[in-house]
C-alpha cells in the first residue's frame, strides 16, 4: 500500500543526517534502540488509529516550518515560586539567562554531560521508558526524540528539593525546530516541582522520563506559549512506584497544534497519578491529549481531568485509555474530558478506553461536549452582569474543575487569571 | 414605575399561548401581591419581564419608569433597575458567590456611570447585609447557591436584591421552602429595602407572607390573566376558600 510505505520514507527523511554520534556505549545504544523502533514503526500517518484526528503531516514535514514570535510584557508563569530558571532560547540551553545548575537535594545535569558518561543513573532511563511506552500504542516522534535529542537535563533528585526547576522555553528566531529531552530520577522519598513555560520553537518536540521511586512526589506544571502559529508535540513517559506520586498539570492556549502525550505505569502499590489540563483555543487551533495509563500494581488511583474551550472553529481532541492488568486489584481510574463549545464551528472528538483485566477495580470516564448553560446565563445577566462577561465567567467556572488539579493553590490562581484575561482578550 | 398593558405571550418552542392579556400598573412606592393557581403563568410574567429567552410577546408593552422594557437586554434591565428573585435560583458551579455580587454590583454601576465600589466597599457593604439576613460567611465563600438549601437560596435572593438596589423588585415566591424564621428575616429584609422610589411584585401562594410584607394591592392571576385585583382582603379570602370562587366569578 502507498500510504504504507509512505510512513517510511517520511520517518527516513526525518532520520535524516543530523543524528548525533559519540557519547557513552549505553547512549549510543539508547539511540540504536530508538532508531531501529522508528524505523520499524514509520512516521506517524493519518491512518494510524490514534492520529485519526490529528493530522501530523505538520508534524513530520522534513523542512522547518515557521510561526510568529509572540511578544509579551506580561509576567512570565511561575516567577512567583522559589526556584531555579533554566532558560533555553530556540531549543538551546542559555547558561546566560540562567541560574546556577545548583539546588539542595537535586543534582542537575546537562543531559550531552550526562551521556558522555560510561557509568551514569541516567542509562537506565534515557530512551528505556520511552521504549516501554511504544507498545501497544506506537509514538514515532518520542522515538526521533530519543534518537536524535542533545538538548535537554538530566535531574535527580535525592530528598525534598529546596526549590522548583523552572523550564523556561524562548524563542529567538521565527523558523526553527527544537528537541528537547529529559531524564528525571526521584529517589525513593524525594520531592520535586519542575514547571515549564513557553513555546521553545515553532515546531516542538519534546521527551520527559520520569521515574517516581517509592513514597516520592513529582508535581509538574507546564504552560505552553502563546504563539498563535506554534506546534508541538510533547511526550512524558513516567514509572511509579510503591506510595508515589505524580502530578501534571498542562495550560495552553494558542499554537496552532498541540498533541500532549503522556504514558504513566503503576509498579508500586498504593500510588497516584493525575494528569490534567485547561486548554482555550480560537480560531485555528488544535489541541490533542493522548493519555494512556497502566495500572500493573494494587490500589492505585489514575485521575485524568480535562477541560477545553473552543471557539471559532478550534478543535480539541481527547484519547485517553485506563488499561488495568491482571491483578491490578482495587485500581480506582477516573477519567473526564469536556470540551466547552462558544460556536457551532467548533469540535471536539473524545475517544475514552478502558481496558480492565482485574475484577475488583473501579474505573469511570464522561467525555462530554457542550454549550454555556442557558439559565446560568440568564441568572448572571438578569443581575446586570453584561452578556460577554457572563460568558467568560461561565468559561472560566467550567475550566474550574481541572484547574482545581494544581496542588499549588498560588499557582492555580495565576493559571485561571491567565485563563480569564485570554477570554477576556476575546471580543469577536 | 411598572406599568403592563395587554401583555400577550407565548413560548418560542411550541405554539402556546401563555399570558393571554396582562394588565397591571405598580406605583412608586407600591407593594403589589399576585397570587394565582399553580400554571396560570405567574412565572412566565416575571422572566418576560426580565428578559429570559424561550418567550415570545406576540402583543402588549411593559415599561419600567416609562423605558420600554421588552427591547432590552437582561443586563439592561437590570441596570434600568429591575430585580427578579428567582423562584428557582440557578446553582452554578465554579464561580464564587463575592465574585458573582461583586461582579454584578460593580457592572450596574458602571452602567449607570457610577464609580466602582472598592474591594474593601464592597467587603463592609455585603458582610453587614450578610449579617442581618444570617448568611454566613461561608456561604459567601461558596460557588454561587450551590449545595445551599432550598432556604439559603432564598436569602441569597435577598441578599442579591439587597446589594444591588433595585427600583423594581419581583419576588417570585421567595416564602417557598422558607422556614418561620427565615420568612420573618426575608420580610424583615424586604421591609428595609422600602421607600418611595422602590416598589415591589411579590408573587406568593401564602397569605402568611403578605402578614409580614403587606402589600398595597393584591392580584389574582388565572389562566394568563389577572381575574381580580383588590386590597389585602382578596388574600385573606384565597388563603380561606381557595380559587374556585374567584375563578366562577370570571367564567
Ligand atoms: N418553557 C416552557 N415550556 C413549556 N411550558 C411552559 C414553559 N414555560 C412555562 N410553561 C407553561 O406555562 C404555564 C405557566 O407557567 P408558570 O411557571 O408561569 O406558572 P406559575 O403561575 O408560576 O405556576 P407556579 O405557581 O406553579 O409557580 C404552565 O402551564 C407551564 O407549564
Ligand atoms: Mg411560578
Amino acid at each position: 500500500m502507498a500510504n504504507v510505505q509512505e510512513k517510511y520514507d517520511v520517518a527516513e527523511a526525518l532520520i535524516g543526517a543530523s543524528t548525533p554520534s559519540g557519547g557513552a556505549i549505553w547512549a549510543v545504544a539508547a539511540r540504536e534502540t530508538a532508531l531501529a523502533n522508528l524505523r520499524q514503526m514509520g512516521a506517524p500517518h493519518r491512518r494510524d488509529e490514534y492520529w485519526k484526528y490529528t493530522n501530523p503531516t505538520s508534524l513530520t514535514a522534513v523542512d522547518p516550518l515557521a510561526a510568529d514570535l509572540f511578544h509579551t510584557t506580561e509576567v512570565r508563569p511561575f516567577e512567583m515560586l522559589d526556584r531555579i530558571k533554566l532558560v533555553f532560547v530556540d531549543g538551546i540551553f542559555d547558561a546566560a539567562q540562567s541560574d546556577d545548575l545548583s539546588v539542595d537535594g537535586v543534582e542537575i545535569e546537562l543531559l550531552s554531560d550526562a551521556m558522555a558518561k560510561d557509568i551514569h543513573w541516567a542509562s537506565s532511563l534515557y530512551g528505556v521508558l520511552e521504549a516501554r511506552g511504544q507498545s501497544p500504542v506506537a509514538r514515532p516522534l518520542a522515538a526521533l526524540n530519543t534518537v536524535q535529542a542533545v538538548q535537554g537535563f538530566a535531574i535527580r533528585v535525592t530528598g525534598k528539593a529546596a526549590k522548583a526547576i523552572s523550564m523556561v522555553y524562548l524563542r529567538g528566531s521565527e523558523t526553527g525546530d527544537a528537541m528537547v529531552h529529559h531524564v528525571i530520577k526521584l529517589e525513593q522519598g524525594a520531592d520535586l516541582t519542575l514547571t515549564e513555560n513557553g513555546p521553545l520553537a515553532a515546531r516542538a518536540n519534546t521527551v520527559m522520563e520520569v521515574e517516581v521511586a517509592d513514597n516520592a512526589a513529582f508535581h509538574h506544571v507546564r504552560s505552553q506559549g502563546r504563539d498563535h502559529q506554534r506546534r508541538a508535540a510533547t511526550h512524558i513517559f513516567t514509572q511509579l512506584g510503591q506510595e508515589s506520586s505524580f502530578k501534571s498539570f498542562t495550560l495552553t492556549v494558542n499554537g496552532r497544534l498541540t498533541r500532549n502525550e503522556a504514558v504513566i505505569e503503576f509498579l508500586g502499590d498504593n500510588a497516584h497519578a493525575t494528569v490534567a489540563g485547561a486548554c482555550a483555543g480560537d480560531g485555528d487551533f488544535l489541541h490533542d491529549d493522548t493519555i494512556f495509563i497502566t495500572h500493573d500494581a494494587v490500589n492505585c488511583e489514575s485521575r485524568q481531568v480535562f477541560k477545553k474551550v473552543l471557539r471559532n472553529g478550534a478543535t480539541g481532541i481527547f484519547q485517553g485509555k485506563i488499561l488495568v492488568k491482571a491483578g491490578a486489584q482495587k485500581t480506582d481510574g477516573y477519567q473526564l474530558s469536556k470540551a466547552l463549545l462558544l460556536d457551532d464551528d467548533s469540535n471536539f472528538m473524545a475517544k475514552p478506553e478502558l481496558e480492565i483485566y482485574a475484577d475488583d477495580v473501579a474505573c469511570s470516564h464522561g467525555s462530554t461536549c457542550g454549550e454555556i448553560d442557558d439559565d446560568a446565563m440568564f441568572y448572571l445577566t438578569s443581575r446586570g452582569i453584561p452578556f460577554k462577561i457572563a460568558q467568560d465567567m461561565l468559561t472560566l467556572a467550567f475550566l474550574h474543575e481541572a484547574l482545581e488539579e494544581i496542588e499549588n493553590p498560588v499557582i492555580a490562581e495565576d493559571m485561571g487569571a491567565r485563563l480569564s484575561d485570554w477570554m477576556e482578550r476575546r471580543t469577536g | 414605575m411598572l406599568s403592563i398593558k395587554n401583555l400577550q405571550v407565548g413560548l418560542e418552542e411550541e405554539d402556546k399561548q401563555i399570558l393571554k392579556g396582562v394588565d397591571l400598573e405598580i406605583g412608586a412606592g407600591e407593594v403589589h401581591a399576585i397570587m394565582g393557581p399553580n400554571g396560570s403563568g405567574k412565572s412566565t410574567m416575571s422572566y418576560v419581564l426580565s428578559g429570559k429567552s424561550g418567550y415570545v410577546v406576540t402583543d402588549g408593552s411593559a415599561t419600567l419608569n416609562g423605558e420600554d422594557l421588552l427591547d432590552m437586554e437582561p443586563e439592561e434591565r437590570a441596570a434600568a433597575g429591575l430585580f427578579l428573585a428567582f423562584q428557582y435560583p440557578v446553582e452554578i458551579p465554579g464561580v464564587g458567590n463575592m465574585t458573582f455580587l461583586r461582579t454584578a454590583v460593580n457592572a450596574q454601576r458602571k452602567a449607570r456611570g457610577e464609580d466602582e465600589l472598592t474591594a474593601g466597599e464592597f467587603l463592609k457593604e455585603v458582610r453587614a447585609k450578610a449579617k442581618s439576613l444570617k448568611i454566613d460567611a461561608d456561604m459567601l465563600k461558596r460557588p454561587v447557591n450551590v449545595g445551599f438549601s432550598g432556604g439559603e437560596k432564598k436569602r441569597n435572593e435577598i441578599l442579591q436584591m439587597a446589594m444591588l438596589s433595585p427600583k423594581m423588585c419581583i419576588l417570585d415566591e421567595t416564602d417557598s421552602g422558607l422556614d418561620v424564621d427565615a420568612m420573618k428575616l426575608v420580610a424583615e429584609g424586604v421591609n428595609a429595602l422600602r421607600s418611595e422610589g422602590r416598589s415591589f411584585l411579590v408573587i406568593t401562594h401564602y397569605q402568611r407572607l403578605l402578614d409580614h410584607i403587606k402589600p398595597d394591592v393584591v392580584h389574582i392571576m388565572a389562566n394568563g390573566r389577572i381575574i381580580k385585583s383588590g386590597g389585602p382582603e382578596l388574600a385573606l379570602e384565597v388563603e380561606n376558600n381557595g380559587y374556585a370562587d374567584l375563578l366562577a366569578e370570571v367564567a
